[in-house]
């Protein structure tokens, strides 16, 4: 599971005092937050993804379930990542398992997201006593322990499926969004052209739709993507234990036959490292959309482009808070501004 | 004080609503599978135990709900959570209490070693960016984003088998018999280090992006510079200036988070067959032990909060101003 | 005048390198001498605190010097470039010889220490040989030169009201005695009673303790009565410089005159307030010659291409302006 203490939160901490994305952004400035190539990288391989979900079941090379002779071969011309004790192939089941994978994601980020947004921009807006309701049971929320609570239901729910699983997994993900969302509302309900169509009788809806939300976009798209992580984790840790249905292929599924049957006790590492593995891309590349999402809002977080400079006389010095480099030649002689150009190498 | 109360306060709540959705789940389903499992355990079930049973899972069909919840509440006053059927005709709180010792040592001492070596080098990274520790984002993103349990797979196959230092599963050799003593700690700490230093791999990285982020958000306050220019010592304003305060939001990121390590952590105690509570959990939940799972996830849920509020009471001393009087 | 005490020259001040490179302080020499007070003003976005950022070398990422002397006349000892110190040396150059009080005095103080924490670590770092106990004392000392009881020593920084924090920041600046104080906005947040309080106070510990002082704010009529001498700052370069009375007297830059009818003097006649119409220079696009021509309402040929040198006019000598309008009798173009 990866912590999602990394994003948003950070960036905006409750005093506010920090960077915050600026007011309303313009159009350029949101489409260059996908040319950053971090953000860029991390779509790709999520759109790949999405690709495979939905031709993955018509592309694969055989049925997942078939058997055949080739029992747990290693992986060959014939099965790419080998096959397992039934003989059956593990790239087909990889491709075929990648649908659920992203249906369950997606889905229970969708629901995660749409609650936490209800949640915390309405805690954020309103205020006073539906605020502390709302951050109470958003509180709650954020410090029961989903996992177990997600195993609990689920398992008392007998054969849940797809859908179950991402419902369940939405609705105890959102709160750690709804936190960040309400804290983001309060500081923007204190601006001023909020402060303005309020006073000018502006009906809260159309405040909350044309004044809030867009400046939410950031952080409500990278909540989004840290419950995709999340969701597709704990889904993954479902079927692996064995609590959702393992009769529908996702990579959890693959691993729980894996261990089932002593797939590491008989060398057969071609079973588990690929389902991993795919667990793995698919982690980093929304990691790598959210780092991209974080360093759009507040640019400082950016890996300071060039931190060392050759100057004019060959020494190099590096960009350092505190200590200013100078790049003009020392011992300090006459220097005009016709310098700047071989500074800069 | 007023900061710790209102803490106290919330937690007490939360766990009140961790118990009350405990009482609710087992009656939001269709058909009961307790009722089947107990007809199963029919002939050697106590009175007693068959009504603590029905008290917690809401067999009692005749009650009014509010009896139910009274019932169930008086219950757990006692300590009374079910029998397991798993470890039958053990109650399930002696159960618990023979796992919990080997998670709280397992779980509490990696996710506190995982926090503060993690934040160091958050540190190091932030302070000194395009060192040799930004080097290793890219790697502990790619880490974090490998499931715990199948790192801890990975582990096993690569370092652990016949013959390695590393034994691939249990808490203890096999044959020792739990006690105090230098031979039975030995193997316990010889068996804990795989496992732990699979949690620790995966769970660190979060810290040391966290911590990174915070130390260059906090580099660029005015009273970094105020130091820079006061000519203080590097190393001073590196910790006791920048270090010192990013290190408050990430306290507070972490009492936070403790739910989702909690939860990741359970796992590998399932892939290393570790005698903590996720292995339990993992038992109860293939036997269908109902009772089991319901106690588990109360037992975590109450020691999160209790790490919730230890990292509160960290807080309270790091951050001079939640200690205003009044 | 007495002799000087440190001395700008041609103090070039960029934020990135190579191509990307937008120069925010260009060709600036300014000369602070013993124990005066030097106001530097401007709009924001001048330049002027990215000169005092530049000459202490605290400038964050990516600024860069990219050229000039920043000399310190010790009181004894030879003269040195600041910009030639190694870190070691700076740390120890710095407020020992000139210290800082910043223009946020909400955020200069760190807010998990203690007051007299953070009076005693910089006593501490440059002054290691002095014990605790000196060290506490000369805390208090520094409180008290300030106006502040000592029991405030073992307050924290959100204990303390705006004005106290700003007050303990100019304490923690006198801590080393030292021969230079630069003031950036140091109390533009602050009340205008509370900033009234602060400077008088401040003249006065200055009468006393005789350190000079380069004071940077966006508002010129608190220059026009607090400094001797006031240099005026646009686009990146001085365009005037002229003892106080002076300059408030007869401005010579069209730029200077416009910054004197945007604020309402607090003493002294009273004069009608215009403004400046227009919008300060984009330093990465600057305009050919001088800077001010498209917002000059005096602008005339030579203006909008040849750049005209800070210099001594002809009727003048004692003051320098870099305008058309008042030609120094040398004037070089470029």
């Amino acid at each position: 599971m990866s912590i999602p203490t990394s994003s948003v939160e950070q960036v905006i901490p409750e005093q506010g005092a920090m960077a915050q994305p600026s007011v309303r952004p313009s159009r350029r400035r949101r489409l260059r937050f996908v040319s950053g190539g971090k953000a860029a990288t991390g779509l790709a391989v999520v759109a790949g993804y999405v690709l495979l979900a939905v031709i993955g079941p018509w592309i694969a090379p055989y049925d997942p379930d078939a058997r055949s002779a080739d029992l747990l071969q290693p992986p060959s011309a014939a099965h790419w990542f080998g096959t397992t004790h039934l003989g059956q192939d593990v790239f087909s089941q990889i491709l075929v398992g990648t649908r659920g994978v992203m249906l369950v994601g997606l889905t229970a980020g969708v629901v995660a997201t749409a609650l936490s947004v209800l949640v915390g921009v309405t805690a954020g807006y309103l205020g006073g006593l539906a605020d502390d309701g709302l951050s109470a049971l958003s509180n709650v929320f954020l410090v029961i322990p989903a996992l177990p609570l997600i195993i609990i239901v689920t398992s008392t729910v007998a054969g849940a499926g797809d859908l179950v699983v991402a419902l369940v997994i939405g609705l105890t993900s959102w709160a750690w969004g709804a936190r960040v969302l309400r804290a983001q509302t309060l500081s923007l309900r204190r601006r001023d052209y909020v402060e303005a169509a309020r006073a000018t009788g502006e009906r809260t809806w159309r405040i909350i739709g044309f004044e809030i939300l867009p400046n939410l976009t950031a952080i409500i798209a990278s909540g989004f993507v840290g419950t995709v992580i999340f969701a597709v984790m704990s889904e993954i840790t479902l079927a692996f234990i064995g609590i959702s249905s393992v009769s529908s292929w996702n990579w959890g599924t693959i691993l729980f036959w894996a261990q089932s049957q002593q797939a590491l006790a008989q060398g057969a590492w071609w079973w588990f490292v690929p389902a991993g593995l795919a667990i793995a891309l698919l982690g980093t590349a929304l990691a790598l959309i959210n780092f991209g999402i974080d360093e759009f809002v507040s640019p400082r977080l950016r890996s300071a482009g060039r931190s060392r400079a050759r100057t004019a006389d060959g020494r190099t010095v590096r960009m350092r808070v505190g200590f200013t480099p100078v790049l003009a030649p020392r011992p300090a002689s006459p220097a005009g501004s016709g310098q700047r150009e071989e500074a800069g190498r | 004080m007023t900061f710790l109360l209102r803490r106290l306060a919330f937690y007490v709540f939360t766990a009140w609503a961790a118990l009350t959705i405990n009482f609710f789940i087992p009656r939001m389903i269709p058909g009961d599978p307790v009722k089947s499992l107990i007809s199963r355990f029919q002939g050697q079930l106590s009175t007693d135990a068959l009504h603590s049973l029905y008290v917690l899972f809401g067999l009692d069909s005749d009650d009014s709900l509010w009896d139910q919840y009274v019932d169930y509440w008086r219950q757990l006053a006692h300590g009374d959570l079910g029998l397991s059927f798993t470890a039958f005709p053990s109650p399930v709180s002696e159960v618990i209490g023979d796992a919990l010792p080997w998670t709280l040592a397992l779980v509490g001492v990696t996710t506190a070693v995982s926090f503060l070596l993690g934040t160091g080098l958050g540190v190091l990274a932030g302070w000194r960016r395009g060192s040799w520790v930004d080097g290793l984002l890219p790697v502990t993103t790619f880490l974090s984003s490998v499931p715990y349990f199948w790192l801890g797979l990975v582990a096993i196959a690569v370092l652990a088998g016949p013959g390695s230092f590393f034994p691939s599963s249990g808490g203890y050799e096999p044959g020792l018999v739990p006690a105090l003593d230098t031979i039975f700690l030995g193997s316990a700490v010889q068996h804990s280090l795989l496992p732990a230093a699979t949690i620790l791999i995966s769970s660190m990285s979060g810290w040391i992006l966290s911590m990174r982020n915070m130390m260059v958000t906090v580099a660029a306050e005015d009273y970094i510079t105020v130091a820079h220019a006061k000519g203080l010592p590097e190393r001073r304003v590196a910790v006791s200036y920048a270090a010192r305060n990013a290190l408050l939001p990430n306290v507070a990121g972490f009492a936070l988070s403790l739910g989702l390590i909690v939860g990741g952590t359970l796992l590998v105690e399932i892939v290393f067959s570790y005698p903590g509570l996720g292995f339990l959990l993992f038992r109860a939940v293939s036997a269908k032990d109902y009772p089991l799972m319901q106690g588990i996830f109360l037992v975590i849920t109450l020691s999160v909060l209790v790490a919730n509020l230890l990292a509160d009471v960290a807080y309270l001393f790091l951050d001079p101003r939640t200690r205003k009087e009044g | 005048m007495s002799e000087p005490v440190l001395e700008i020259r041609r103090l070039s001040v960029d934020y990135g390198l190579g191509d990307s490179a937008v120069r925010a302080v260009r060709d600036v020499d300014l000369t602070l001498h013993r124990g005066e007070v030097l106001g530097l003003a401007g709009e924001s976005g001048s330049g002027k605190s990215t000169l005092a950022y530049g000459l202490t070398r605290l400038l964050p990422p990516p600024g860069v010097i990219s050229g000039g002397e920043v000399v310190y006349h010790p009181v004894d000892g030879p003269p040195v470039d600041v910009l030639t110190l190694s870190p070691t040396q700076l740390r120890a150059f710095r407020w020992a010889e000139t210290s800082i009080v910043f223009q946020g005095a909400m955020n200069s103080l760190n807010p998990v220490h203690k007051v007299s924490t953070q009076l005693m670590d910089v006593i501490r770092a440059h002054q290691p040989g002095l014990g605790r106990p000196a060290r506490l004392a000369r805390a208090r000392e520094l409180l008290r030169l300030v106006g502040i009881s000592a029991d405030r020593l073992d307050s924290y920084p959100h204990q303390l009201s705006g004005g106290m924090r700003q007050r303990v920041m100019i304490g923690m600046a006198l801590a080393l005695e030292p021969q230079v104080v630069i003031m950036d906005e140091p109390t533009t947040a602050l009340d205008v009673v509370m900033q009234r309080q602060i400077l008088s106070q401040l003249a006065e510990l200055r009468e006393r303790l005789g350190f000079a002082v380069l004071f940077i704010t966006h508002d010129l009529s608190l220059l026009v009565e607090f400094s001797d001498r006031i240099a005026i700052m646009y686009g990146g370069r001085i365009v005037e410089q002229a003892p106080a009375a002076q300059l408030y007297g007869a401005a010579l830059h069209p730029y200077t005159d416009g910054l004197l009818h945007s604020f309402p003097a607090l003493r002294g006649p009273r004069r009608e307030l215009t403004g400046i119409p227009g919008a300060p220079p984009d330093l990465r696009a600057m305009p050919d010659g001088c800077a001010f021509h498209p917002r000059c309402p005096r602008a005339f040929a030579p203006c909008d291409s040849r750049l005209p040198r800070l210099g001594p006019p002809a009727d003048a000598p004692d003051r320098a302006v870099a305008c058309w309008l008042h030609p120094a009798p040398e004037a070089a173009t470029r």
